[in-house]
């Protein structure tokens, strides 16, 4: 302090009083620059004292305070995990009674009961999400040697039932017994067909799916097809779902339809593996799958539901 | 001292940084414009309390309160109107209506929003009246503030209070019925049934009511209100105020001690004593104003009493102020009332009620909404036929069932078929019974013979009842490039 703020500060006993505010200085000044006194509001200061009473009461009943090994574990015994844990519970009693109803319902009878459908189909949707959008795609459009699930083409049956069953045992599954399976020869490489042959039997194909027109590499093929495919395709071409057979004669192809994708699959056959999910998934959840795959455009043996969806999903919403 | 302050231009009085607060006692008094008030507290306090009592039936599916904000099944409704959340714009539309509304109020009446509609001066009003009822009149209450605290001011205070508080609970008590069931609501309420939310809200609003009209009062009108900020910026020289005519009442007083000639002033208070905001009107148009006119109410009677004409404070615009200084007559009020501005105010706010009032009585009953599955775009089925997935979403915003009809626009030879029925069945249009006052979600499949190219595709929505209505959405048709295999 300058001399006359300490004679001032002096004769009124206490720091100098700032004339224009008539609020008291601090009693302490830098460089000619003094502080006012401008105590808080009464109700700020005894919010913030409670703030620090709660403060501390948080530290006691909440892990609060950092140790060297652990930190303190509050007299509430709460912990993140255990919240987390709590939740999912809560989650799972929540989705108990669905699951249970699931359980309980073969799946054939599940178009008969259209609420029930309508919530393994959005739990399909969840858990197609996580399991099967690797191979499928999100859309469940699959891609060249994983099928298409939207469309009315089916290798193994396109029913509730057959969906389940191929979610349940894979396809080709090695170490499941139920598995849906089934091996096309390697024509070519095997040498069970020539080269020329093959071309041959590719030239028929192509003219049952009406991609090319008759020639006589067809008609010789026909002969061959005859011989050596029907077992599987049946006589027509249209395949067999016995062993996973395609129809060869629509216009879906899960390896591609050109002459070079025919070709190749001659010679070297393909053979696509699914997973079995059964010993992987709850039953519940594979209905779910089922019933989700099912319900994408495609599905087999349509029965109607009791009443038209759009009067029964009434739902409320904007 | 001296050394810091050479030209001594702090040596003034301390100033305080706020305003030290006046108890202000108004007293009673009686005139028109008391009378007005109090019939216009009467309408306002009786449309508050009533209005969600009030029946409208609309048909087994929807409530019958006349007036909901049910905001639990997202509905607006107000007697034969229903809002639904999209149409959230009709609300927006009243609300605008209700500022330029206060704009035009203002331009042709002055501040009267704030002397006699606004419920912060309803209740200050009904607050001040409890006060005489129990205190007596500006004197007694006066002297009972001074008086030590004894049993009889307790008693006062507490009976004072509790009619405080009992207005104060009825007043948030009040409002949660506009957002539920009015007397269901209230048997749970009573029963201890209602949801917490209507407890917490009732407390909220009993706190704050006996806070701003039992306590803060004509405080929050000059401190914390910013339409009087707003206003003083909408005043003119064409505004209705309420002025003192100091050119008629000066030099006041009971005598002159000099024997000059006085004004018609007899100096009596009476208008500071009956201002529920506690100026003092001859000083002259200030913020504290609300333009309640109880001063006018009080001079009146005062001038009456001793014989001389009435409306030595009147409602004034400052234009016809200057002209009575010259003593030239004074314009008319109903002249007053029609200039410009208001007019334009008029125009606008009109405008925008005859346009919500429009978009009301040609708004479809009917909605449609679609999206296009993206993934995938487009589908090729064995027979070759390419096929589309929508979810389309019926609204029926009726309150009852409506036989509906949904028709595809499309390439040649489209069909579509719903998740709820069987391929076989597509065709160019759907029917479906929707229920009362719900959306209906479908999933709708399209398809197209082999070769049809990408393009345009609309479904329309139609009502087969005698009401009709129609609405269309346009969206597209996806297929494979042309020279895809």
């Amino acid at each position: 302090m300058s001399a006359p703020e300490n004679e001032h500060a002096k004769e009124h006993g206490g720091p100098r009083v700032d004339e224009p505010t008539g609020t008291a200085t601090m009693g302490h000044e830098w460089d000619g620059i003094e502080e006012l006194n401008t105590p808080l509001p009464t109700w700020w200061l005894y919010t913030f004292y409670a703030c620090i009473v709660f403060a501390i009461g948080y530290c006691v009943v909440y892990p609060a305070i950092p140790g060297i090994k652990e930190g303190s574990h509050g007299t509430f015994g709460w912990t993140s995990r255990g919240q987390l844990a709590s939740e999912m519970d809560a989650a799972k009693a929540a989705r108990a009674p669905v699951l249970a109803a699931l359980d309980a319902t073969p799946i054939e009878d599940l178009p008969k009961n259209p609420e029930l459908l309508a919530k393994a189909v959005a739990g399909g949707k969840a858990a197609f999400k996580v399991n099967c959008v690797p191979c499928h795609g999100s859309g469940a459009a699959g891609s060249i040697g994983y099928p298409n699930l939207n469309d009315d083409d089916w290798l193994w049956g396109g029913t509730l039932t057959d969906i389940q069953t191929t979610l349940e045992h894979g396809i080709r599954q090695p170490g499941d017994d139920a598995t849906r399976t089934s091996m096309m020869p390697s024509f070519g490489r095997d040498g069970i067909l020539k080269p020329a042959d093959v071309q041959d039997v590719v030239s028929y194909v192509r003219q049952i799916s009406g991609q090319e027109p008759g020639n006589a590499s067809a008609q010789r093929g026909a002969a061959l097809f005859a011989a050596n495919c029907v077992a599987c395709h049946n006589p027509d071409g249209k395949g067999n779902r016995m062993f996973g057979a395609p129809n060869l004669t629509d216009k879906v192809w899960l390896y591609g339809g050109s002459r070079t994708a025919i070709t190749e699959t001659v010679t070297n056959a393909h053979a696509g593996v699914m997973p079995a999910w059964g010993n992987r998934l709850s039953p519940a959840t594979i209905k779910m799958l089922a019933a989700y795959v099912h319900s994408l455009g495609g599905g087999e043996a349509f029965a109607a539901p009791a009443a038209p969806a759009a009067e029964t999903a009434a739902s409320t919403g904007q | 001292m001296t050394n810091m302050d050479p030209k001594g231009l702090t040596r003034q009085p301390p100033k305080r940084l706020h305003a030290e607060t006046q108890a202000v006692h108004p007293r009673a008094v009686d005139g028109r414009f008391r009378r007005l008030k109090w019939a216009v507290m009467t309408f306002c306090l009786a449309v508050y309390y009533i209005t969600p009592w009030l029946r409208w039936h609309r048909g087994p599916y929807s409530p019958d309160q006349a007036v909901l904000i049910d905001l639990e099944h997202r509905r607006f409704y107000m007697f034969a109107i229903e809002i639904w959340p999209q149409e959230f714009y009709f609300v927006a539309g009243l609300l605008i209506m209700a500022g330029i509304g206060l704009f035009l109020v203002t331009s042709a009446v002055g501040r009267a929003w704030c002397g006699y509609a606004c419920p912060q001066t309803v209740w200050t009003d009904l607050f001040q009246h409890v006060d005489r009822l129990i205190d007596g009149d500006r004197n007694a209450q006066m002297k009972l503030a001074k008086a030590p605290w004894g049993p009889a001011k307790i008693a006062r205070r507490l009976g004072k209070w509790s009619i405080y508080l009992l207005i104060s609970i009825s007043t948030g008590g009040a409002w949660i019925f506009y957002f539920a069931d009015a007397p269901t609501l209230a048997r749970e309420f009573v029963t201890l049934q209602a949801p917490s939310i209507a407890y917490s809200t009732v407390f909220v609003l009993t706190c704050t009511t006996m806070w701003f009209g039992g306590f803060m009062r004509e405080q929050v009108c000059i401190y914390m209100c910013p339409w009087p900020r707003i206003q003083s910026a909408m005043l003119d020289e064409k505004s209705l105020l309420v002025t003192y005519k100091d050119w008629r009442g000066e030099p006041r007083g009971k005598k002159s001690p000099t024997g000059a000639p006085l004004g018609d002033c007899i100096d009596c208070g009476l208008c500071a004593a009956v201002c529920p905001t506690g100026i003092d009107i001859r000083e002259g148009p200030q913020i504290g104003c609300i333009t309640c006119a109880l001063c006018i109410d009080a001079c009146d009677g005062v001038m009456e009493k001793t014989g001389r004409p009435r409306g030595l404070i009147d409602y004034v615009t400052l234009e016809d102020s200057a002209r009575e200084r010259q003593g030239l007559p004074a314009t008319p009020h109903w002249k007053l009332i029609w200039h410009a501005r208001t007019l334009i105010y008029l125009g606008i706010w009109s405008a925008i009620g005859a346009a919500l009032l429009f978009a009301l009585g040609t708004r479809q009953h009917l909605s449609i909404a679609v999206s296009k599955d993206r993934n995938p775009p487009y589908m090729i089925l064995s027979s070759g036929e390419i096929r589309n997935a929508y979810a389309v979403r019926w609204k029926n915003m009726e309150g009852r069932p409506r036989k509906m009809q949904l028709t595809l626009d499309g390439p040649a030879g489209a069909k579509m078929w719903s998740e709820d029925m069987a391929k076989e069945m597509a065709a160019r249009d759907l029917t479906r019974i929707i229920p009362a006052d719900t959306t209906a979600p479908l999933r709708i499949y399209v398809t197209a013979p082999v070769g049809t190219h990408e393009g345009k595709l609309s479904f329309t929505l139609r009502a087969l009842d005698q009401d009709g209505g129609e609405v269309s959405y346009a969206t597209r048709f996806d297929a494979p490039d042309e020279d895809h295999d």
